[in-house]
């Protein structure tokens, strides 16, 4: 008996990452997911490993800034599957500059990406849930949208958006038995850090405020989000589930 | 295979309400459980259910604010199971009343048992987690750590004591892998709101407040309890779970 049989979730940025591991996971627990990214060939394989090892899943080529395409992706997991009860905005663009630093394009992308995409989704996703009875949306911040960081002017501000967005979601959704919770990681290793975990100045700092001392794996993250997707968190909704070794408590 | 197979949890005030209620989902999902609690009958049902149900208990008399009772408890309970890999704080009382008319005596009682007994519990665990490998303390504190509200002004003090106590924990005991992290329970229906009698009116009151429009079942905690306490929260120490149906979120 898996944590979410008879489920059906749509994660955002499946191909790699966080998103791989969340779809993975969630195929696991008997979810039936629809995995989408711009990463084509990448979620190909990812959906198609899924499949190998017993699960369901099936992936749509997405870019989640542009509104006609979250339509038709919706239109296209309920035509296969019936209906979405979860939805994972795990779909995710970063920039490392100060406010200063920053180029508005690289703003605009950022806010488009982390922010817009999740304003987007969760527009078009009301119908499917409520066909569903219900569902749960797991919106991915970060402990950037929390305590400030150097070097993340518009990361900052669209995770911080984010955070706040998902509690007028809370408020506005409950009505129709959906709820919907910010998950905010810390430092994971997963291809998009990649370039950073390789700054050694940065990964240093880090290190140092975080209390577990290291780096977490991908699937250090997707229990979390699991909890939160599947019904075993039916009491919370607008909370903020902090998984990041400590960094923020310290 | 169980979510915490093989471990040994220790949960205060696990005769009834919430506690009972984690007791029963940890040893569901494979833990061993020492149920403590100064309720001897009502703890030895509870036991006495688990070991009917095929898992595996014991009861031990506790009253959390005796640093001798926590030493003893520690004590028997590596004697009986070996060693603890997780303890639960949840032994909690609660007064509703605001500071002027709270007597010295009443804010003692308080402070005593929900968190100087929070206190006692992580000093004299250490031990027996260090020999364990590490282990997961989670400290169940409260919306009313966090947020002002009306009429609960020791209750209030002695649940933001337990928040930041976590982190204080979760800073120090880092190196032994040893996790602390705290959970924030909205309106609960336990045995503890009792104490309001017949009034419905303070209850009334944060149910009409909560996003969700009505209070928790204790299971719904039990199983953010369960993920804190396993090792699918590995890179969790020094957060803050808050389940309260959107209370704090609106």
């Amino acid at each position: 008996m898996g944590r979410l049989d008879g489920k059906v979730a749509l994660i955002t940025g499946a191909a790699r990452g966080m998103g791989e591991s969340h779809a993975r996971l969630f195929a696991k627990e008997g979810a039936r997911v629809i995995a989408t990214d711009r990463r084509d060939k990448l979620g190909e394989e990812t959906v198609a490993s899924i499949r190998a090892a017993g699960g369901e899943a099936m992936y749509l080529s997405h870019d989640v800034t542009d509104e006609s395409q979250w339509q038709s992706v919706i239109d296209a997991a309920v035509a296969r599957y019936g209906k979405i009860d979860i939805l994972v905005n795990n779909a995710a663009f970063a920039a490392f500059h100060s406010a200063e630093e920053s180029l508005l394009e690289d703003w605009n992308r950022v806010m488009d990406v982390c922010v817009k995409s999740i304003f987007l989704g969760c527009k078009f996703i009301l119908p499917a849930m409520q066909k569903a009875g219900g569902g749960s949306i797991v919106n991915i911040s970060s402990i950037a949208g929390m305590a400030g960081m150097p070097q993340q002017a518009a990361y900052q501000a669209g995770k911080g958006a984010v955070r706040i967005l998902t509690k007028s979601l809370a408020v506005d959704y409950a009505q129709y038995n959906i709820r919907a919770n910010s998950v905010h990681p810390g430092m994971v290793r997963t291809p998009g850090t990649r370039l950073v975990l390789e700054d050694e100045k940065f990964i240093n700092m880090m290190r140092d405020k975080t209390i577990l001392n290291r780096v977490a794996e991908p699937l250090e993250l997707s229990y979390p989000v699991l909890f939160l997707a599947s019904d075993e968190a039916s009491f919370m909704t607008g909370s903020e589930v902090v998984v990041d070794g400590g960094y923020i408590a310290q | 295979m169980g979510r915490v197979s093989g471990k040994v949890a220790l949960v205060t005030g696990g005769s009834m309400g919430m506690g009972e209620s984690h007791c029963k989902l940890l040893a569901r999902e494979g833990a061993k459980v020492i149920v403590t609690d100064v309720a001897v009958d009502a703890g030895e049902a509870v036991a006495k259910a688990i070991l009917d149900a095929g898992g595996e208990a014991m009861f031990l008399h506790h009253d959390v604010a005796s640093e001798a009772d926590w030493m003893a408890v520690v004590d028997k309970a590596v004697g009986a199971f070996g060693k603890i890999d997780i303890l639960v704080n949840n032994a909690g009382i609660v007064i509703f009343k605001p500071n002027n008319e709270t007597t010295t005596a009443e804010w003692d009682r308080v402070m005593s048992v929900n968190s100087t007994g929070v206190f006692l519990g992580c000093k004299h665990i250490v031990p027996a987690m260090k020999k364990a490998g590490g282990g997961s303390i989670v400290n169940i504190s409260s919306i009313s750590g966090m947020v002002g509200m009306v009429s609960q002004a020791a209750y209030q003090a002695s649940k933001g004591a337990v928040r930041m106590l976590t982190k204080s924990c979760a800073v120090d005991y880092a190196q032994y892998n040893i996790r602390v992290n705290s959970v924030h329970p909205g309106a609960v229906r336990t045995p503890i709101i009792n104490v309001l009698g017949d009034d419905t009116s303070m209850i009334d009151a944060l149910v009409a407040t909560t996003i969700m429009k009505r209070m928790a079942d204790p299971i719904e905690l039990s199983y953010a309890v369960l993920l804190l306490a396993s090792d699918e929260s590995s890179y969790m120490t020094g957060s803050e779970l808050v389940v309260d149906g959107g209370w704090t979120a609106a």
